[in-house]
């Protein structure tokens, strides 16, 4: 048996009480295309900071080569050969796609020389980038082709690339795994991190597994299926959703028409010319890649930017598009925002402050002016109660919940309402399975009672499994609104890459 | 002398510290940081600078001992912002009336000392041509050092790799940071220039502009500086015409005053602070849609580990 390329054994990081890696071993062979596989929080990027020397392990260690090495910074493990390729990029938007790859570069060495370069490589992977256009004015898929193309620049032996599928379409997915066929051609090794089980069978050979910071099991995922994949990321199984095979009928709820608005950040995406109609009974999912002008359609929807002109947006028939958000809300609206910490719930303050934050408008917690705390306590209880919220004491402040319960919280503080409009954005980003299944279960049960709900989301698959009809969202304007049952993921797709 | 030609070197003479103590925030706030205290920074250079200058002798000890107490006070903004991680803004206002008070203290017994002020140097033979001469090439060498800065600043920016990565770390720390790039070195280091240009700027004030010490001598000039840096859009050459601006507004409400302008002196006098709140809020108007500054400016950098 040959030495591995990379071989970890016994890291152990943790963060205060919580135990992000339990003494994880990890072994990545010369050329080989390994995947880390786990939910999220299962500690893979804490991992692979460590590999990448943004993070010190507490214990254990690191051989290259099989020589012991200290990785005090991402410096050392580039001078290794590992390249890495963030989730979230770390690119800079107002700088130019040239400078960009001069920062992640170790040698100083002029611009211009980096912009030739630069294009030999994009040329030879077929990964096409303009050196000198600024990263704010380009496509995600674009953005990524930077990353990896930086990493490519310094002839990596490994390299790491962390969920590089999650911000993009599937077309350009697919243009991705030919890149990376590509690249293992090449001899080089890639870690590939993800929790697309499919991806994984298709691209890797072997496949390490994570739950809760440590190393449930190590497998060939090509001799599993998704589903044995899944039972051993999540250590049970994972409930599935059914929905009603025919589009509800109902009377329209809320119905949008010619919706226009400017972006208000400078580099952010607006709304073009948007209409939809969203019926009592059903679930309309809005799907589109980050970026596409999400943000700006929430706002709209929810009140926090009006509409140009009133009757832009009727809610049960009644020009809502100059109300602002609490009079939207005494119609019988309800919102939930994407941003969890910050947005839905404000991180300093007990969970019944926060009940009060979306609830005071409707929900009977004030009277005469003042707080009714006993109103507010039996809501946390409700909430808590309904929605398996885990929490310590009765009132925590809301940062002191996990990602997961914070979510089922701000979700249930809504659903538990019962809303006649729901407008959900992201409803279980990176939130646990088990959570996601929670919330999603609660939004088709209040569209079953007759609420109409409408879910933005970049998770396809969520969307394939809830909506009863699904929109795309692309540079702000929207498709319009087709019945899943005579959808096909490609079709979506192509949607979302703006190609139909 | 023409009487164009005294207005004009007057100008720059006005407009000289700003341009100095601009250039150095310029380069603070492009690595990410926020130091609203350049006024303090600025007049305990003005102090320390005099009070050097009068206890040596020498001109030259007192603008090195100006840029070190500049450097000095940053460096403890330094300590509460990068090492603390406090909250800039409050930081940058104490370290403003906390530079003002001290200021007071170290000059106190030099008040009314008056000296010999850092003459001017005039370039051989360039400052023999006709109206250009005495204008451009017969100046103190704060005015040259001045444009050296900016041209310096300007190509130590946009052509080195030092200074992508300075730019870096102000667009996005967290991304610098997951590249291997020290922000709080990067920023520190800054910081400590910011400091060094507000001390210098100070010096100018008190061993050239002005050469004796009064209390309080920046009159809001390190305020002014903060916003020739947004008026520039943290560009160096824009910084300097921002100064020169500035610079202009103040001497000419000094000759409309003595010309018998018919309003109030107040007023006059307080025409250049207008024109800046005026210039800024255009700005602000006619850059909708345009690029707002660093983008993690003022935002406190806490790396993980």
């Amino acid at each position: 048996m040959s030495t591995p390329l990379l071989d970890a054994t016994g890291l152990v990081k943790r963060f205060g009480a919580l135990v992000a890696n339990d003494h994880v071993d990890l072994r990545v062979m010369p050329g080989e295309a390994h995947a880390l596989l786990g939910e999220n929080g299962a500690g893979k990027s804490t991992l692979v900071k460590m590999l990448y020397g943004l993070l010190q392990p507490d214990a254990g260690h690191i051989a290259w080569e099989g020589r012991p090495v200290h990785l005090p910074e991402p410096r050392a493990a580039r001078r290794l050969g590992i390249g890495m390729v963030f989730q979230h990029f770390s690119l800079f938007d107002n700088l130019t796609v040239a400078e960009n790859v001069a920062l992640a570069l170790d040698a100083a060495e002029p611009v211009p020389r980096i912009a030739a370069r630069l294009a030999e490589v994009s040329r030879a992977y077929g990964l096409p980038l303009e050196p000198g256009r600024e990263v704010w004015r380009l496509s995600v898929g674009e953005r990524q082709r930077i990353e990896i193309v930086r990493c490519l620049m310094q002839d990596p032996r490994l390299l790491i690339l962390d969920e590089p599928t999650s911000v993009l379409t599937p077309q350009e997915s697919e243009g991705l795994f030919v890149t990376l066929d590509r690249i293992r051609a090449e001899g080089r090794a890639v870690l590939y991190i993800s929790h697309k089980l499919e991806e994984v069978r298709r691209l890797c050979e072997t496949a390490t597994i994570l739950r809760h910071g440590r190393v449930v099991a190590r497998t060939d995922p090509r001799a599993e299926t998704a589903g044995s994949l899944a039972r051993m990321m999540v250590g049970s199984e994972v409930a599935a959703l059914r929905h009603a095979a025919a589009p509800p009928e109902g009377p329209v709820r809320l119905s949008v028409r010619g919706l226009s608005v400017a972006a208000e950040d400078p580099h952010g995406v607006g709304l073009k010319d948007i209409s939809l109609d969203l019926r009592r009974g059903e679930v309309l999912g809005i799907a589109g890649v980050a970026g596409n002008g999400q943000e700006a359609l929430f706002a709209a929807l929810s009140g926090e930017v009006l509409a140009p002109r009133a009757e832009q947006i009727l809610l049960d028939g009644d020009a809502v598009g100059r109300a602002d958000i609490n009079a939207r809300r005494r119609k019988g609206a309800a919102f939930v925002p994407e941003e969890r910490l910050g947005h839905a719930a404000a991180p300093r303050l007990a969970l019944s402050d926060n009940a009060l934050v979306s609830g005071h408008a409707a929900s009977g917690m004030v009277r005469h002016g003042m707080l009714d705390r006993g109103r507010m306590l039996g809501w946390v209880d409700a909430v808590t109660q309904a929605f398996d919220v885990r929490k310590g004491p009765r009132d925590p402040e809301a940062r002191a919940l996990s990602g997961g319960n914070l979510q089922k919280f701000v979700v249930g503080r809504e659903v538990l309402r019962k809303p006649g409009l729901l407008v959900v954005s992201q409803p279980t980003w990176g939130v646990d399975a088990g959570a996601a299944g929670l919330i999603r279960l609660a939004l088709l049960d209040l569209a079953r009672e007759g609420s109409a709900v409408l879910v933005i989301s970049q998770d396809l698959d969520e969307l394939l499994e809830m909506a009863d009809r699904i929109a795309v969202l692309f540079h702000g304007r929207l498709s319009p609104a087709e019945p899943v049952a005579g959808l096909t993921r490609e079709a979506i797709g192509l949607r979302m890459g703006g190609a139909a | 002398m023409t009487l164009f030609e005294a207005i004009l070197l007057t100008v720059i003479t006005a407009s000289t510290p700003l341009l100095i103590a601009a250039i150095g925030e310029l380069v603070v706030e492009r690595s990410g940081v926020l130091n609203l205290g350049v006024e303090g920074m600025m007049i305990m250079g003005a102090a320390v600078g005099i009070a050097a200058a009068i206890t040596t002798g020498s001109s030259a000890f007192g603008v090195l001992a100006a840029v070190l107490a500049g450097m000095a006070m940053a460096a403890l903004f330094a300590l509460l912002t990068l090492g603390l991680a406090t909250n800039q803004v409050a930081a940058g206002l104490a370290l403003a009336i906390f530079g003002l008070g001290l200021s007071g203290v170290v000059g106190a017994p030099f008040v009314g000392v008056q000296r010999e002020g850092i003459g001017q140097v005039a370039i051989p033979y360039l400052s023999d041509i006709p109206f250009l001469g005495p204008v451009l090439f017969a100046q103190d060498p704060f005015v040259y050092a001045a444009f050296a800065l900016v041209a310096g600043v300007s190509w130590f920016l946009f052509r080195t790799r030092a200074g992508l990565v300075l730019r870096a770390c102000g667009e996005n720390h967290a991304s610098a940071h997951a590249l291997g790039h020290h922000v709080l070195r990067v920023r520190f280091l800054a910081v400590l220039f910011g400091g060094a240009c507000a001390g210098l700027a100070g010096a100018y004030l008190s061993l050239v502009y002005t050469p004796f010490w009064t209390s309080g001598m920046t009159a809001g000039r390190g305020w002014i500086a903060l916003a020739i840096v947004v008026f520039a859009s943290w560009l160096p050459w824009r910084a300097a015409v921002g100064a020169y601006l500035f610079g202009g507004a103040t001497i000419l409400q000094l000759h409309a005053q003595s010309a018998g302008v018919p309003l109030p002196t107040q007023l006059l006098a307080a025409m250049p602070y207008l024109i800046t709140i005026l210039v800024l809020v255009l700005i602000m108007r006619l850059r909708r849609g345009g690029v707002a500054g660093p983008q993690s400016l003022g935002q406190p950098f806490v790396p993980d580990r």
